[in-house]
């Protein structure tokens, strides 16, 4: 049912993804500024949902404290640049090495002892709702009072990572287009077949010779360092870190509601959810806020979820790619259907 | 020449219950053999614990000389040993070439040989023209011979098959003995689980018996058949006739 649901096995679908990029590549010059700081965040969101969606959809790994890892990249950021002035660059690269560091430690002590599924999906929790804690009364990292970048001054910097919202949005939709990229590959490698046999049957897939261990440990601390890129970015985007934004609850859930809708483990899934879900809140609490309801754009939000989980278990995306095959097979068909009338 | 399986003395206990009771035996490099018994004589704990779902309790089990008791079920797995579970576990979302890919990542990193590998399995056990099917397409039959497949491609010395003609009508297991005979002839070792005495007869070379745990009886399906304790034990009297 669900085979191949976005395995790229042909260059059609290569070529459909590039178009799609360009299309939101160009989008980017043209769109008024709050489009372009909505699908801003949009795209860092798919971003970091992409790397939830790995665990998970592929390595079969429940995570709902991947604010950690965004919080570890975010500061990783921040500090090496607020406090000592380096490039982001150098954050990016500390921040994915820690989160990669804390999410191979996390998933070591908790596997070695065997907890999995749910209690392992308990213990991200206490890991990120931990580290928020620490990181407020942290003085070093800025405690509540967070830390601040630099207001934004001169042209745009690729090296330093500084400018407008519309260079902030190609560096948001180029970082969606690694995570595509990145999902297809692993999926087509021997990593996407080993994690997804993992994910059916962790007993069977061992029988089989996959060292679960060993891979289970693997891509949750590739999923983290991911995460922790998305995070960082998020940082700079914002202009500011604070432990209960960047590390709290709300991060944790908000990352996974797009990948659901969208479609788990699929290369194109987080993106189509994340599209869909986030200016929905936007659009529910500004409705709200109009009608002076606080807090509408919480059912509206909760409903269209249930309606989305419920209508489409396997997500958006999976759902889209097998109306269009079934709709090529047709025409295929009708094909042979001629061919063998002319014989 | 060293046995390719040497299993000395092992037990294994289950809280108050002796599930496996000091069971020694050896296979040799080749050929099918069968462990038969009643329900809860203990095949399907003797054939976990060869393949590592859990330790023996006591004892000590040998492949290709070397001890692999307590090795977790992946690494004696990648030592040369396939098995079957006796309930299908096929992973559902994935294809049946898939499914078979997955045995051939323990030899590889290739995703193309993988591949090769699980069409070549497939093949072997007569599922090479459902590859692309979806598993929830599969009748039992191809189910049994689909986890036969992943087994295989794993490339083991040594197949243990836990019931992988349960269920099936006469001529369908046929034609899984057909296969199995064919996989042995190609130097596979391959230790069977089965129940139906008719279907022992005719595909193994040897036979092993066990009853509450122990072993009684070994040998050729001949001598087993006509082994007093075997026939008022499992077979019953009716058999000899």
């Amino acid at each position: 049912m669900q085979k191949k649901r976005d395995a790229f096995p042909d260059l059609r679908a290569v070529l459909g993804s590039l178009a799609a990029f360009a299309v939101l590549a160009a989008l980017g010059s043209v769109l008024n500024p709050y489009l372009i700081s909505l699908l801003t965040i949009v795209f860092l969101f798919t971003f970091i949902g992409q790397s939830w969606s790995m665990m998970l959809g592929l390595g079969g790994q429940l995570s709902i404290g991947h604010a950690l890892f965004v919080g570890i990249g975010a500061y990783s950021i921040a500090v090496l640049n607020i406090r000592y002035g380096l490039s982001p660059w150098f954050g990016l690269v500390v921040g994915m090495i820690l989160a990669a560091i804390f999410g191979a430690s996390l998933a070591w002590l908790s596997f070695r002892f065997e907890v999995r599924g749910i209690y392992f999906a308990l213990l991200t929790i206490a890991a990120a709702e931990f580290a928020r804690i620490v990181f407020s009364g942290w003085e070093f990292v800025g405690a509540m009072q967070g830390l601040f970048f630099p207001a934004q001054s001169g042209s745009n910097s690729l090296w330093m990572l500084r400018g407008d919202a519309r260079f902030y949005y190609f560096v948001a939709l180029a970082a969606v287009f690694v995570g595509v990229s990145v999902t297809a590959v692993i999926r087509q490698s021997f990593l996407g077949y080993v994690w997804r046999a993992m994910r059916d049957d962790e007993d069977a897939s061992r029988a089989l010779g996959v060292r679960t261990f060993l891979h289970k440990i693997l891509v949750v601390s590739v999923s983290g360092a991911w995460a922790a890129v998305g995070g960082g970015l998020l940082a700079l985007v914002q202009g500011s870190v604070f432990p209960d934004s960047i590390m709290g609850m709300g991060i944790s859930v908000d990352i996974l509601v797009g990948p659901v809708v969208g479609g788990l483990g699929t290369a194109f899934g987080p993106l189509i959810g994340t599209l869909i879900t986030l200016p929905l809140d936007h659009l529910a609490s500004a409705i709200g806020n109009k009608l002076g309801i606080p807090g509408l754009n919480n059912v509206v939000y909760g409903l269209a979820l249930i309606a989305a989980v419920w209508l489409l278990p396997d997500g958006i995306w999976p759902a889209l790619m097998n109306s269009v095959k079934s709709l090529t097979r047709l025409r295929w068909f009708g094909n042979l259907q001629m061919q063998q009338v002319k014989k | 020449m060293t046995d390719l399986l040497e299993l000395n003395h092992v037990s294994r206990r289950f809280g108050g219950l002796l599930a496996v009771d000091n069971v020694s035996f050896r296979l040799k490099g080749e050929g099918i053999t069968a462990l038969v018994g009643p329900n809860g004589a203990g095949k399907t704990t003797c054939f976990n614990l060869i393949a590592g779902a859990f330790p023996p309790t006591e004892g000590s089990i040998k492949f290709g000389g070397q001890p692999i008791a307590g090795y977790p079920a992946e690494k004696i797995c990648r030592l040369g040993i396939g098995r079957t579970f006796q309930i299908v576990r096929p992973m559902r979302d994935m294809t049946v070439l898939e499914n078979a890919m997955v045995g051939a990542f323990s030899w590889t990193r290739k995703v193309s040989e993988a591949r090769d590998a699980a069409r070549e399995a497939l093949d072997m056990v007569g599922l090479g023209p459902k590859v692309e099917a979806s598993i929830s397409k599969l009748t039992l039959p191809d189910r049994k011979m689909l986890e036969t497949a992943k087994a295989l491609s794993t490339r083991p010395r040594l197949l243990l098959l836990d019931e992988v003609m349960a269920g099936l009508r006469p001529p369908e297991a046929a034609a899984v003995v057909a296969v199995l005979r064919r996989l042995a002839e190609k130097g596979l070792s391959i230790l069977l689980v089965e129940h139906v005495m008719r279907i022992v007869m005719e595909a193994a070379e040897h036979v092993i018996v066990l009853h509450h745990g122990a072993k009684i009886a070994e040998g050729t399906p001949q001598y087993i058949v006509s082994h007093p304790e075997v026939v008022a034990g499992y077979l019953g009297e009716g058999f000899r006739a």
